[in-house]
């Protein structure tokens, strides 16, 4: 089943909002999705030449000073870091294939759950509400935010299993439905040079996307070729770095419903999601088409 | 004032316990005439009714609203999710705003009305009931229809009637795409008859004349290897 939202703030007034409107949202969702849930945000830029890096550790009480500190040897410079439960995101200096190397070697436990300049991905097994808790979203504030509450049906219940799943450098993908053809297009992406940590389908959605990006697609473009390559159900949320993009599949299946107004762009599941946001009485409401890409930008922002 | 309304406010009862009170009506009651606030899209709100009672309910509902609905009127002043009026059987439904996805699917009898849009499969294997759309619906509309009507005032989507039994579907504008087995069919005298006694029912003012008529070619009733590429 599973349940999907996205807010973007039209008005960086809004931003200090974010945390508060989106774990709403996300918390109505419950219903559909009981076993796990996960979220991108988008907070503060980080410098030009740094990347904002999020890693997990499945120990809460695991020793982030000293995954710090081999950054520092490494790389030769500080790295800041703020830990949030399972979870820790550091500011680095670094280009991603040395990060992606370093942690490969140094600590192979250590899983990255998203890099660049603005994101922040954070998902846990339990219950939405739970998540939301130990990560204490409500205090979180930035322009976007997508996110995913998980009834899994294609792979296993585990936090690496559980959406969104991050694609290229600031960009993430969550997804209602089930592909069919996940395993010949994995093979097919590996062999691209796309790496995938799970057997999850909506993993498979996430690498096939970086890697029309890579080919130098646009996003609208590269989700048109996703409508012809990828089989199967889905209603896919994708979040950008200053935007985000909704797709249904031609058959249309899985729900999605979209509101709008000059403050916001919201889409969910079920409308249930939207009703706790600011004047939503007065939103543009509609169900986006099957077949079609809806995507809106930083470009839309006052 | 009318001594016979009675107010519910989702946002202080449940569902269950409105559904449960509108069913555990008897015959004789003096409350015909509901009115429900604070829907904020929940779902299965009066669903199941059985007695000719008035429900309004004021804002958007979620999904199976007015599911398997028997005599009742139920009166929607917004936009309703999956599977509005779904296997109704008789009675008056009505739907101001857009509804989502397989209104009115498997409905037997009585009366669907949609001010705006419906999305796709609206009218999915309905088996008698008559849906009135205003604006347009979505792909797969009235896919293996049975019996009944489906009367399109805007646009059809995609496959329109694909594997249509004996339903009729009236469109007023363009039809995107048929379905496989539904055709155009020749819009005679009784079929004006016909819609204009339910644009009567729907209190809507269009000239039949406008429509055009679609149905089955009954080729795919019964299995043939010749057309196996097109079940």
């Amino acid at each position: 089943m599973c349940g999907i939202v996205g807010l973007f703030l039209k008005k960086p007034s809004r931003e200090p909002q974010l945390g508060e409107l989106f774990s709403d949202m996300l918390d109505s969702m419950s219903s559909r999705g009981p076993d796990s849930a996960g979220f991108a945000i988008y907070g503060a830029t980080v410098p030009a030449g740094s990347l904002k890096l999020t890693l997990q550790h499945a120990d809460e009480h695991f020793s982030w000073d000293q995954l710090a500190q081999g950054f520092e040897r490494q790389f030769k410079a500080k790295a800041p870091f703020t830990v949030n439960s399972t979870h820790a995101v550091f500011v680095l200096p670094a280009k991603e294939a040395a990060i992606r190397r370093f942690l490969r070697e140094e600590f192979p436990e250590v899983r990255i759950m998203s890099l660049g300049r603005r994101i922040a991905i954070m998902k846990e097994v339990g219950t939405p509400s739970s998540v939301l808790d130990r990560f204490d979203v409500r205090q979180m504030r930035g322009s976007h935010a997508i996110g995913h509450t998980r009834m899994a049906t294609e792979s296993a219940v585990t936090t690496a299993g559980s959406h969104p799943f991050f694609t290229g450098q600031d960009l993430w993908l969550v997804h209602n439905g089930s592909l069919s053809n996940h395993n010949r297009q994995r093979e097919n992406l590996r062999r691209e040079g796309i790496e995938f940590q799970t057997d999850n389908d909506s993993e498979v959605a996430a690498g096939y996307l970086t890697w029309r990006l890579r080919k130098g697609d646009s996003l609208g473009l590269a989700l048109k070729h996703a409508l012809r390559d990828l089989d199967g159900f889905y209603t896919f949320t994708i979040g950008t770095r200053d935007g985000f993009a909704v797709l249904r599949d031609p058959v249309a299946c899985k729900p999605a419903v979209m509101a709008e107004t000059p403050d916001y762009v919201a889409m969910a599941s079920e409308y249930r999601s939207l009703t706790s946001l600011p004047g939503i009485e007065k939103a543009k409401l509609w169900e986006p088409e099957p077949a079609t890409v809806y995507s809106w930008s930083a470009q839309a922002r006052e | 004032m009318n001594n016979n309304l009675k107010t519910v406010d989702l946002s202080k009862t449940s569902v269950r316990k409105l559904n449960q009170t509108l069913h555990d009506l008897s015959a004789q009651t003096k409350h015909t005439h509901w009115r429900i606030l604070e829907p904020r899209g929940a779902h299965a709100i009066a669903c199941g009714l059985n007695l000719p009672v008035t429900v309004e309910i004021a804002g958007h509902a979620g999904y199976y609203c007015a599911g398997m609905n028997q005599l009742a009127t139920v009166i929607i002043d917004g936009n309703t999710g999956v599977g509005v009026a779904e296997n109704m059987m008789s009675g008056f439904v009505h739907v101001k705003g857009n509804a989502s996805q397989s209104a009115g699917a498997t409905g037997h009898g009585g009366l669907l009305v949609i001010d705006g849009d419906a999305s796709a499969r609206c009218g999915i294997s309905m088996k008698g009931v008559d849906i009135v759309v205003k604006g347009s619906v979505g792909h797969m509309s009235a896919f293996m229809a049975q019996a009944g009507n489906l009367v399109v005032c805007g646009d059809a989507g995609d496959a329109l009637g694909d594997s249509i039994y004996e339903a009729r579907i009236f469109v007023r504008g363009k039809v995107k795409d048929l379905g496989s087995d539904c055709i155009e069919k020749e819009m005679r005298a009784e079929h004006l008859e016909l819609l204009e006694k339910l644009f009567k029912r729907a209190k809507i003012k269009l000239k039949p004349g406008e429509f055009r008529r679609y149905g089955s070619a009954r080729q795919l009733y019964n299995f043939h290897v010749d057309h196996a590429a097109k079940y």
